[in-house]
C-alpha cells in the first residue's frame, strides 16, 4: 500500500535524522579532545589545569585563573539569582492576584528573549559604574567596575526567566489537595508553602535553578563586556576575572599565530563541555537522591 | 446457534503488564444486531472491544493471544493491515473527540487518507453522513465551524457521522451515550437502531435498562471472563448462569 | 509575643522579601530598558536603519547598520528553516514512533545534554571545521553554527508541545484507520500548531540574538552578503564592536543599534502572540 510504504520511509527518515542529531555529543567531543592532544601531549595535564600563569607568547598555558573566574561568576550568580527567583516563583504562584501575575509573567517572558549583547550594554552603562561608584566603596574597596562582581549582577538577571518560569510552573503542578490538608489544620499560606508545597516541588525547582545554572557557565557575550578579562584568580569580586568562554571569544582570532594557541583553546571549550556536562550530571543524581528521601 | 457471525472470538486473553485484562473470552458477535455487551465495572468489555479493531496496540506492554476472526479472516495473523481492518471496524468512543479541524474536515477525514478524494463525491459523502447521524440539518450551514464549537450531543453525533464515512461493516460503541443528557442519549439510541439494519452494532453499556431498549444478543462479562452470551429475550429472561442472574436482578454491579 | 504572633511575622517578613524579589526583577527590566533607550536614542536615525556603514563610518562619519540589520535577518531565517526542518520530524519520531523505552529516555537525555552546550563550544566546534575544510567565515558557515545551536533547543520544545496534545486524539485517528504517519501529521500536529510556531518563532528570536556562536564563524563585513559564501555581519556584533571603539559618537550607535536589535525581538515577540492566537481556531481544548 502506498501509504504504508510512506509510513515506514517517514519513520526510516526520522529515525535517521534523530540518531545522527544525538550523536552530534560525542562528534563534538571527540573532535575538540582530538584537537586538544597536542597541548595535552605537551603539558601534563594537573598543570595544565592548576597553574596560574597564562602567557601563550611564552608558551605557558595555565587554565586556573579561568577555571577559577568561571566558577566564581556562577557561583555569585547563582548566590545573587537563587533567592530572588525562588522567591519571586512563590509569589508569583500562592500569592499573586490574577491581574499581577497577568502583568509580571508577559514581562519575565520579555525578559527571556532580550540578547545578550544588551545586557553587556546593560551592564557597561549601569551596572560598572554603579559598582565602582557605589558599592566598592562601601566594602573599603576600589575597582574599574570591570570585575567578577558585575559579571554576577549582569547574569543573574539573564537567568532570572528561566528559574523563575521553570519554578513557578513547578508550584503550580502541586495539586491543590496537598494544600487544603496543611490549611485545614489551621497553617498560615506560609507555613503551607514552607512545608508542604515546597516540599513537592524541591526536585522542579532545583532542575529550574539547575537549567539556569548552566545558561550561566556558558554564557559568552554579556560576561566579556563586564568582566574585565584579566588572566588572573580573582582575589575578591571586586577584581576582574576571565571566564573559559570569554577566553574563546577573545583569541580565537589568534590561535593560528603561536603554536599550540588552538589547541589550548579548544581544551578549554573541552573543559568548559565537560564542566557544564559533569554538572548536568551531578544534578541528576542529586535530583533522584532528593526523589527518594522527600517521599 | 449462529450461523455467518460477523466476528468471532476465540480464546483472546488479553494482558496488560503482569495483569490480566481478559481471560480466554470466546465469543459469537452475530450479523446486522445489536449486541450489547454487559457487566460491572472494569470487567473487560472495553478491553474486549479495543482488541477487535486492534487498538490496544498502540498502548505500550500489552499482550494478546488467541484469535479474532472478522470475515473469515484472524485479525492478529501476519500480513493483515491493521489500517484496513480499522476502517471496517470502526470505533465511538465514550467521549465525542472531535479532531482540531472544521465540522467538514472531521467527516472528511476518514475517506481523505484511504484516498477517497474528489470534491464532488466527499462533498455527498459528507452529506450523507452526516444526515445517517441525524445532524445535517444543525450544521448545513456551517460546515466549516470548528467541530469543537458543537454541543456534546451534537459532537457525539458527529462522531458518528466521522466513523459511517470510511464505510466500515462493524460498528463498536464503546458507552456511546454515558457522557450524554437523556434527549442527546436517545437520539444517539434511536439512530444506532436504525443503523442496526445495514450494520453489526456491538455496544459496551453500562446501565441494564439501555441493554434491554437495544440490545438484539446479549454478552455478559465479569472479571476478564465471559460468563454467558446469547439471544436477548432468553438472557433477560432465563439466563443460565446465576452470576448473570445476580447481575440482572442487580444484586451487584 | 505569642506563637501565633511569631507565625504571622514570620508570613510578613517573607511576604515582603517576595515583594521585594518582584521589584528587583521587573526593575532590572526597566533599568535596562531606560539605560539603553536613553543612551542610544540620540543617535537613532533613519539612516541608521536604512543604510549600511560608509566610509569612516567607525570613526564617526556617515552610514548606519543596514548590514548587520539584513544580515541577521538572513541568518536567522536561514538557520530557523533549518533548524525547524531538523527538530520536527525528530520531535515527531519521539512521539509517534519511538515508544516508552529506556532507549527513548537515553535519546532525551542525549538531546537535553545537546541542549546545554554553551554556544561557544559550537562555535568552536563549527570553527574547527571550517578550516580543515580550509573555507573562511560565511553566511553559510554562520547559518549551520546557530543551526547546531538552535535546533536541540526547538527539539525540546516541539517534544514538550507535542507531549501536551490529549492521547484520545490520537486514539480517534488511528481507530478512523490512519497510519501512524497520517495520525502524528494530519490530527496531532494540526492540534499543537500553535505552540509549535511558537516554539519555531522563540528559535528565531535566539537565533538574532546569538553573538557567540556567529562571532567564530559568520565573519563580519560592511556590505550586505549577495551570497551564502560571503561574510555577513550581525546586529548583536555590530553592537559590540561600535561599542568598543573609543569614539563616544560610534558608542552611542551602539546603543542606537541595540535599540533596533530590542525591537526586532519585542516585535516578533508580539507576533508569536497573535499569530499562535490565530491558530487556536482549530485546537480541541
Amino acid at each position: 500500500m502506498d501509504r504504508g510504504r510512506v509510513d515506514r520511509y517517514s519513520y526510516r527518515v526520522m529515525r535517521g535524522l534523530t540518531l545522527v542529531s544525538v550523536s552530534l555529543v560525542f562528534v563534538i567531543a571527540s573532535m575538540l579532545f582530538l584537537k586538544s592532544l597536542p597541548i595535552l601531549r605537551s603539558v601534563f595535564i594537573l598543570d595544565l589545569l592548576f597553574d596560574s600563569s597564562w602567557f601563550p607568547l611564552r608558551g605557558e598555558f595555565g587554565f586556573y585563573p579561568f577555571i577559577v573566574g568561571t566558577t566564581v561568576v556562577t557561583v555569585t550568580v547563582m548566590a545573587l539569582a537563587c533567592p530572588v527567583c525562588v522567591l519571586s516563583a512563590i509569589y508569583l504562584s500562592e500569592y499573586a492576584s490574577p491581574r499581577v501575575r497577568g502583568v509580571v509573567k508577559p514581562l519575565i517572558d520579555l525578559l527571556a528573549g532580550i540578547p545578550s549583547v544588551i545586557f553587556g550594554l546593560w551592564g557597561v552603562s549601569y551596572v560598572v559604574p554603579v559598582v565602582r561608584d557605589r558599592v566598592a566603596p562601601w566594602f573599603d574597596a576600589s575597582t574599574t567596575g570591570y570585575c567578577v562582581l558585575s559579571a554576577g549582577v549582569v547574569l543573574a538577571i539573564m537567568v532570572f526567566p528561566i528559574i523563575i518560569s521553570v519554578s513557578e510552573e513547578v508550584l503550580r503542578a502541586v495539586p491543590f489537595e496537598s494544600r487544603e490538608s496543611s490549611l485545614v489544620l489551621g497553617a498560615t499560606r506560609w507555613e503551607t508553602v514552607k512545608h508542604v508545597v515546597m516540599r513537592r516541588a524541591s526536585t522542579g525547582i532545583l532542575s529550574a535553578v539547575l537549567l539556569g545554572f548552566s545558561r550561566a557557565f556558558g554564557e559568552t557575550m554579556a560576561v566579556l563586556m563586564v568582566v574585565g578579562n584579566t588572566a588572573q584568580v580573582p582575589g575578591s569580586l571586586f577584581e576582574a576575572g576571565y571566564t573559559l568562554p570569554s577566553l574563546i571569544a577573545n583569541n580565537y582570532g589568534e590561535m593560528m599565530s603561536l603554536p599550540l594557541y588552538d589547541s589550548a583553546l579548544m581544551f578549554a571549550a573541552l573543559t568548559l563541555m565537560v564542566l557544564v556536562g559533569g554538572f548536568s550530571l551531578l544534578a541528576r543524581v542529586t535530583q533522584r537522591r532528593i526523589t527518594r528521601w522527600t517521599s | 446457534m449462529i450461523d455467518d457471525p460477523a466476528i468471532q472470538v476465540r480464546n483472546l486473553s488479553v494482558h496488560y503488564g503482569k495483569v490480566a485484562a481478559l481471560r480466554n473470552v470466546s465469543a459469537v458477535v452475530p450479523r446486522n444486531m445489536i449486541t450489547a455487551v454487559i457487566g460491572p465495572s472494569g470487567c473487560g468489555k472495553t478491553t474486549l472491544l479495543k482488541s477487535m479493531n486492534r487498538l490496544l496496540e498502540i498502548y505500550g506492554d500489552v499482550k494478546v493471544t488467541g484469535e479474532v476472526i472478522v470475515d473469515g479472516v484472524n485479525v492478529y495473523g501476519d500480513d493483515v493491515e491493521v489500517t484496513e481492518l480499522r476502517r471496517k471496524v470502526g470505533l465511538i468512543t465514550q467521549t465525542p473527540n472531535p479532531l482540531p479541524m472544521s465540522i467538514y474536515d472531521n467527516v472528511a477525514y476518514g475517506p481523505k487518507i484511504h484516498g477517497n478524494g474528489g470534491t464532488e463525491k466527499l462533498n455527498q459523502l459528507v452529506e450523507h453522513c452526516l444526515r445517517s447521524a441525524g445532524l445535517w440539518d444543525e450544521v448545513e450551514d456551517r460546515l466549516k465551524e470548528p467541530a469543537a464549537n458543537l454541543s456534546i450531543g451534537q459532537q457525539q453525533r458527529l462522531n458518528l457521522a466521522r466513523v459511517l464515512s470510511v464505510e466500515p461493516e462493524v460498528l463498536l460503541c464503546d458507552e456511546p451515550t454515558s457522557s450524554l443528557d437523556p434527549v442527546s442519549a436517545g437520539r444517539i439510541e434511536e439512530l444506532l437502531r436504525r443503523l442496526s439494519v445495514d450494520y453489526t452494532i456491538i455496544m459496551v453499556t453500562h446501565t441494564l435498562r439501555q441493554a434491554r431498549r437495544l440490545s438484539d444478543y446479549a454478552v455478559f462479562m465479569y472479571m476478564g471472563e465471559l460468563v454467558e452470551q446469547c439471544y436477548a429475550d432468553k438472557f433477560f429472561q432465563e439466563p443460565e448462569d446465576p452470576r448473570t442472574r445476580e447481575y440482572i436482578e442487580g444484586i451487584y454491579g | 509575643m505569642d506563637k501565633l504572633g511569631w507565625r504571622r511575622m514570620e508570613e510578613r517578613v517573607f511576604l515582603a522579601l517576595m515583594s521585594g524579589s518582584i521589584l528587583v526583577v521587573v526593575g532590572s527590566l526597566l533599568s535596562m530598558f531606560l539605560t539603553v533607550l536613553g543612551k542610544g536614542m540620540g543617535a537613532l536615525s533613519l539612516a541608521m536603519v536604512t543604510q549600511p556603514p560608509r566610509g569612516g563610518y567607525y570613526l564617526g562619519k556617515e552610514g548606519g547598520v543596514l548590514n548587520a540589520i539584513v544580515g541577521s535577518l538572513y541568518l536567522a531565517t536561514g538557520s530557523t528553516v533549518l533548524s525547524a526542518l531538523v527538530s520536527l520530524p525528530i520531535a515527531i519520531y519521539l512521539y509517534e514512533y519511538a515508544g516508552e523505552s529506556r532507549r527513548t529516555s537515553y535519546t532525551r537525555r542525549l538531546l537535553d545534554a545537546l541542549c546545554g552546550v554553551p554556544s561557544i563550544v559550537y562555535g568552536a566546534f563549527a570553527f574547527t571545521v571550517m578550516i580543515y575544510l580550509r573555507m573562511r567565515a560565511s553566511l553559510l558557515w554562520g547559518i549551520l553554527t546557530v543551526t547546531l545551536f538552535e535546533f536541540p533547543l526547538m527539539t525540546r520544545g516541539m517534544d514538550e508541545v507535542l507531549r501536551t496534545v490529549p492521547n484520545r486524539l490520537r486514539e480517534t485517528a488511528f481507530s478512523l484507520g490512519s497510519t501512524r504517519f497520517e495520525a502524528a501529521t494530519r490530527v496531532v500536529l494540526r492540534q499543537a500548531m500553535p505552540g509549535i510556531l511558537t516554539t519555531v518563532l522563540v528559535g528565531f528570536g535566539r537565533a538574532i540574538g546569538d553573538a557567540a556562536a556567529v562571532l567564530l564563524t559568520a565573519g563580519y563585513t560592511d556590505n550586505i552578503p549577495s551570497s551564502l559564501m560571503d561574510p555577513v555581519a550581525t546586529l548583536p556584533l555590530a553592537v559590540f564592536f561600535q561599542l568598543s571603539t573609543p569614539i563616544p559618537e560610534v558608542q552611542q550607535r551602539a546603543y542606537a543599534s541595540g535599540i533596533i536589535l530590542l525591537l526586532m525581538v519585542l516585535g516578533l515577540s508580539v507576533f508569536s502572540r497573535w499569530s499562535s492566537k490565530r491558530l487556536m481556531r482549530y485546537v480541541v481544548r
